[in-house]
């Protein structure tokens, strides 16, 4: 961690702003991850073969491919749970939320939010270019740019208390 | 700043360090509550209802086909009986070719890769050992297709010659609907093993004829409606037989087609003339009439060779409900319609109606004893229109949607889930049960509504541990299983269940033409107001 990012300084209701947003998003990972390992059918193909945008063949093409789609969907569920853990404890945070902010992006682009495209699955909302996968991403970024951990999370046994 | 936090202020390391360090983990705690909470009230749900319902698909196991391989003869290679060769693993150089620029063009068009899937992992053992088209354009792509090794097919020009071949073990018959019975009927006495196309025969009398012959020979027979393979159908049975969805008292199938060549208006080969197709073979036990391009490539616009609607599409319908319900020949049919969408000249309806009447079937009852027994099937369909509209089979407790997904919901009213509609685990808009192969690897029970909207995008193959098979394919492969282990019954749509469907639709026919409601006599298997002269009169007899 860079001494710039280190040497922030924080007031209690600052940090505890960036520590709620830290779990809450920690939490959300964790129960999008274990809903999926808890579902032995689970599978991201339905929602891939759906996809749109610019990388929709990209996309589809993961899809069609059963033995990828196994990798796929194992690096994706064990990726939320670990991702949540991370930012929930507080461990391993930068990868975390770096990791979030791949796995949210990945989302975003394979059901980029259009003029004219339209899902198999409809959104709980509505949204124009904007919507909550990239909400979430840029919330991940402040938690990188604004890190909590070092001081509320398992980070803080880590952290080497002469960077200051 | 007072108030202020940053690593550097921190020294020692007490327990406030120890503390700010776990800060998350009451957190995960709640979490952990939260979740477990709400696993075990889902999988409550889940497993009330799987109790309730305890649906499953029986999947057959992959058959052995060693030995010798089994020597096929094809009849027929238009579009149909080209389609059947692929299925067995033969395909001619044009389609493979097109194929693979379809592939180039999209890639999601995996049509060439899951025909050599299939091709490699089935190993059907078999050889094309004969062809017979009257048509030489016909005959000469079939023969392409067929050849293997270097080896060609040899090309009959009878159907007799090639029966009497002793290269032949069984026959396909995908020629016209008049051939199927004359047929397969030569092919039974002759014993070889058939497969042949729907609608199973033409006429009343050759219907008769044909499961006489077959039941006399112990040939392996079997029709070809190959839905009965569809997975979603294997589970469908299973919610039936465990009366799932109590009386069912309406069935509702369709045909919605609009556009030309749903409505048989199929290509006129540029090569079609009396040299090259020989024209009173074609015509058989069809009246007489001079060498007509249009009779030969549009035959199902015509009575003498197909009967439209009824014996290309009502059969399919009826059979799928048939294979779930096993109701048999309806007790009377009535059939009404008109030709409103192509007016060309055509004989046979392109707007048709039928409404089957089965008023002492029953597929159980969650009320008391008695109220409940009857059952109407109907089949609406028209070629101006395409708006999908489901097969719905109408229970007291359920409805069953089914296609190529599954799913079933609770009725508002229904006996058999009262409580469990009461309690809020059930609603009438949610599926109690989604089959959907496209979103999940595999049946679940309570799929989400995700599932649901992914289901209703529809695909036209079905799935088997989640890979995408050609339902013929598996149909004529339970076919040629039966054929290696000698056991008739190994069919699903065999010689009984191919008499029904061909009655069935008969029925729809006779009534059609001769504008009178159609009865069936159960106990002395004929139609019991309906004489010789009146059938002669429709060439039906």
């Amino acid at each position: 961690m860079s001494n710039a990012v280190i040497s922030r300084t924080y007031s209690t209701s600052q940090l505890g702003a960036l520590f709620a947003l830290r779990v809450l998003i920690g939490w959300h990972f964790l129960y999008e991850g274990l809903v999926k390992v808890w579902n032995p059918n689970w599978s991201a193909r339905g929602y891939l073969a759906d996809s749109a945008g610019w990388f929709a063949g990209m996309f589809s093409s993961m899809a069609a491919n059963p033995g990828l789609m196994n990798v796929l969907d194992f690096l994706n569920m064990w990726g939320l749970v670990l991702v949540g853990l991370g930012l929930l404890l507080g461990g391993l945070t930068r990868w975390a939320a770096i990791s979030g902010m791949l796995l949210l992006a990945m989302y975003y682009l394979s059901h980029p939010p259009l003029i004219g495209v339209q899902y198999a699955l409809p959104s709980e909302g509505s949204y124009l270019w904007v919507n909550k996968n990239l909400i979430e991403a840029v919330a991940l970024l402040v938690i990188l740019l604004f890190p909590t951990s070092h001081l509320w999370g398992l980070d803080r046994f880590f952290t080497s208390r002469k960077a200051a | 700043m007072s108030d202020s936090h940053t690593t550097g202020n921190n020294s020692g390391f007490g327990r406030r360090e120890l503390l700010k360090g776990l800060a998350g983990l009451p957190l995960l705690g709640l979490f952990g509550a939260g979740a477990w909470a709400k696993s075990a009230a889902d999988a409550d749900k889940q497993e009330q209802i799987l109790r309730e319902l305890n649906i499953e698909a029986q999947v057959p196991p992959l058959p052995d086909m060693s030995g010798d391989p089994l020597r096929i003869g094809i009849v027929g290679f238009g579009i149909r009986g080209e389609q059947l060769l692929r299925a067995l693993g033969f395909a001619t150089n044009e389609w493979k070719t097109s194929m693979a620029e379809a592939a180039a063009a999209n890639k999601n068009d995996t049509r060439l890769a899951t025909f050599q899937e299939q091709v490699r992992d089935s190993n059907l053992n078999i050889r094309i050992t004969g062809v017979c088209d009257v048509f030489d354009v016909h005959a000469n792509r079939a023969m392409e297709a067929g050849t293997a090794d270097g080896k060609a097919p040899q090309r009959f020009r009878t159907f007799e010659d090639m029966i009497a071949s002793p290269e032949i073990d069984a026959v396909v018959i995908a020629t016209p609907d008049h051939w199927h019975a004359p047929m397969a009927i030569a092919a039974a006495n002759a014993g070889k093993h058939v497969y042949v196309e729907k609608c199973m025969t033409h006429k009343v009398g050759e219907t008769i004829a044909l499961r006489e012959a077959v039941k006399q020979s112990g040939i392996v027979f079997q029709v070809g409606h190959q839905h009965r393979q569809t997975q979603s159908f294997l589970t469908a049975m299973d919610a039936i037989r465990k009366n799932v969805l109590g009386h069912v008292s309406l069935i509702q199938t369709n045909t919605n087609r609009n556009d030309d060549n749903g409505a048989w208006q199929y290509d006129i080969h540029q090569d079609a003339s009396p040299q090259t197709i020989d024209w009173q073979q074609f015509l058989g036990n069809a009246p007489e009439v001079s060498f007509n391009a249009e009779h030969f490539f549009r035959w199902r616009k015509w009575w003498p060779y197909g009967s439209g609607l009824s014996g290309d599409l009502l059969t399919h319908d009826y059979d799928r409900i048939n294979c779930l319900l096993q109701m048999g020949i309806p007790d009377s049919v009535m059939a009404s319609g008109g030709v409103y969408t192509h007016r060309d000249g055509r004989e046979v309806p392109d707007v048709f109606q039928v409404i089957m009447e089965f008023p002492n079937y029953t597929t159980g009852t969650s009320q008391e004893q008695g109220k409940e027994q009857g059952l109407t099937f109907m089949y609406s369909s028209t070629l101006g229109n395409q708006y999908n509209r489901g097969t719905l089979l109408m229970g007291h407790d359920a409805t069953m949607e089914l296609g190529n997904t599954l799913f079933i919901y609770p009725d508002a009213r229904s006996t058999r889930y009262k409580n469990m509609l009461e309690e809020g685990l059930l609603t009438p808009d949610n599926p109690i049960y989604a089959y959907n192969p496209a979103s999940s690897k595999g049946g679940d029970a309570i799929t989400s509504p995700t599932a649901a909207y992914f289901a209703n995008k529809g695909l036209l193959y079905t799935y088997r541990d989640g890979k995408r098979i050609d339902s013929t394919h598996l149909h004529m492969r339970e076919w040629l299983a039966g054929i290696r282990q000698n056991k008739p019954e190994l069919v699903s749509c065999g010689i009984e269940e191919g008499f029904q469907e061909a009655m069935a639709a008969h029925m729809a026919t006779i009534s059609y033409r001769l504008g009178k409601r159609i009865e069936w006599d159960k106990t002395n298997e004929r139609l019991s107001n309906v004489t010789e002269e009146e059938l002669r009169s429709i060439n039906m007899a």
